[in-house]
């Protein structure tokens, strides 16, 4: 208010002043507006065709996308548990989803199949179904969010993943455990050994009560309710603890390795 | 005679102090790069999985693909937090908030409508907002941390679980970020076509004055 004051000149017109002070002004400002201005839309054009497509954007999103991974893995507390849902609370019909049709999901005979023990452990041998039915088994009934954005809340029973780690004599120093599966295309994806060992992280035999149906990864499933669907592997053949990054699916093709939840 | 002697007296003293602080015009555009990069973005995930029968056109959308999206939706998102942050820290260390945007009364924002609508509000002294204003930048303020904070319980409805409840659970959260998205898109074009309107405005936002 002082300042509007202070250019109040008795005897002088407020309005006509201004107009006099606008047209006084220099050019300079006038110039300076316009050279902004284009600018500018030079910017928007090079984002629009240039910046945002090139690989240089890309290697930028790259190199933030894995700083994503440092900021969320500092975010993640190992002991904060997912929240968890009553049976009435499952989502009926739960869907199958996949980068293929259900016609095209692998048909695994239980009798045949083994799971793989690879790298940092004590004991490399390979385990049937029988021998890991037997193992103790914890029901969950936890919220699955796909990386698409829909979500779904299911019951998954089966072994945790850390007691499994120990008994077969897993490095858990190592950085992580990395998946194989029988899905076409070679399924494969790498978890974080502190994920790994999260006390709801589960080798998952059981959907609903029932032995995994093939549409939701019969014979086995890793249940990651800290992670996104992706990271939530089915029709596991192979585990792999490891201090290698070795990639994965859609890791490969741009999704955050890290995608916790 | 009198408006001559006016110019020259206005001319000794000197350039006028600027309508927008350097600060807060930084700020404005680093935000609206930003706003552009989570909005086109964030219509790229959406269409990944719409939660109404509609899409948006892939000409408007930012990142080629669901993967593309989701990088550049998380790259920008710490532009706009930083950036965001910033403003909200320096605004009300300095005071602007206050000096600017209040009081807000519904009596002003009615007044200042009616005016607005048969064109016969001043826009002579740019330092100062009517109620109008005053009630669309204090409310796009609070839209704006309602769809960080509801961003962030979609991003981390685990470790953020309570967040996230406070939203209604994941799945409503998504609405409302949603429906914050659209708040901000019909603000932008208020904001945009009226800074045409009064083209001095966007230059004071640009050079100060």
């Amino acid at each position: 208010m002082a300042r509007k004051r202070s250019l109040l000149i008795p005897g002088v017109d407020k309005r006509l002043l201004i107009k006099d002070a606008m047209k006084a002004m220099p050019d300079l400002t006038r110039r300076r507006f316009i050279t902004t201005g284009a600018s500018l839309s030079a910017l928007t054009l090079l984002t629009g065709c240039d910046v945002l497509d090139s690989d240089s954007a890309e290697q930028m999103l790259a190199q933030v996308s894995k700083f994503n991974d440092a900021v969320q893995s500092w975010i993640f507390n190992p002991n904060t548990l997912a929240p968890t849902y009553p049976e009435s609370a499952i989502t009926k019909p739960f869907p199958f989803n996949a980068y293929y049709d259900l016609d095209d999901a692998p048909e695994i005979d239980g009798k045949d199949w083994k799971l793989e023990v690879r790298g940092l452990v004590e004991n490399k041998k390979s385990w049937t179904l029988d021998e890991l039915y037997k193992l103790p088994q914890v029901k969950q009934i936890t919220r699955l969010i796909c990386v698409e954005g829909w979500s779904v809340i299911g019951s998954w029973t089966g072994t945790p993943l850390r007691d499994f780690l120990k008994l077969i004599g897993a490095d858990t120093r190592a950085k992580y455990v990395w998946f194989q599966c029988a899905d076409k295309d070679g399924y494969n994806s790498p978890l974080d050994m502190e994920t790994a060992l999260h006390p709801q992280t589960q080798m998952a035999f059981k959907f609903a009560d029932e032995i995994l149906p093939r549409a939701y990864g019969y014979p086995m499933r890793i249940r990651v309710p800290t992670k996104l669907g992706f990271k939530n592997p089915k029709y596991v053949v192979s585990m792999e603890v490891t201090n290698d990054y070795k990639g994965g699916y859609w890791e490969d093709q741009g999704y955050n390795s890290f995608s916790g939840s | 005679m009198a408006t001559l002697a006016a110019t020259e007296d206005h001319a000794i003293k000197g350039p006028a102090k600027a309508i927008q602080p350097t600060w807060v015009r930084i700020m404005h555009w680093i935000n609206a790069v930003a706003i552009i990069l989570m909005i086109t973005s964030g219509w790229q995930i959406y269409n990944a999985s719409p939660l109404f029968g509609f899409t948006f056109s892939r000409s408007i959308t930012l990142g080629g693909w669901l993967a593309g999206g989701l990088l550049w939706h998380f790259a920008a998102m710490w532009l706009l937090m930083i950036n965001g942050l910033a403003y909200l820290v320096t605004g009300f260390a300095t005071r602007r908030f206050r000096k600017k945007l209040l009081p807000i009364s519904p009596k002003g924002v009615l007044a200042d409508l009616k005016a607005a609508l048969t064109f016969r509000l001043g826009h002579d002294d740019l330092s100062t907002y009517n109620h109008v204003q005053r009630l669309l930048y204090a409310g796009i303020i609070v839209v704006g941390i309602v769809i960080v904070l509801s961003g962030l319980s979609i991003w981390k409805p685990v470790q953020l679980q309570y967040l996230t409840a406070l939203f209604g659970g994941y799945d409503v959260a998504r609405y409302v970020h949603f429906v914050c998205m659209s708040l901000i898109c019909l603000f932008l074009i208020v904001h945009v076509v009226l800074a045409i309107l009064v083209p001095k405005s966007l230059r004071a936002m640009i050079i100060g004055r």
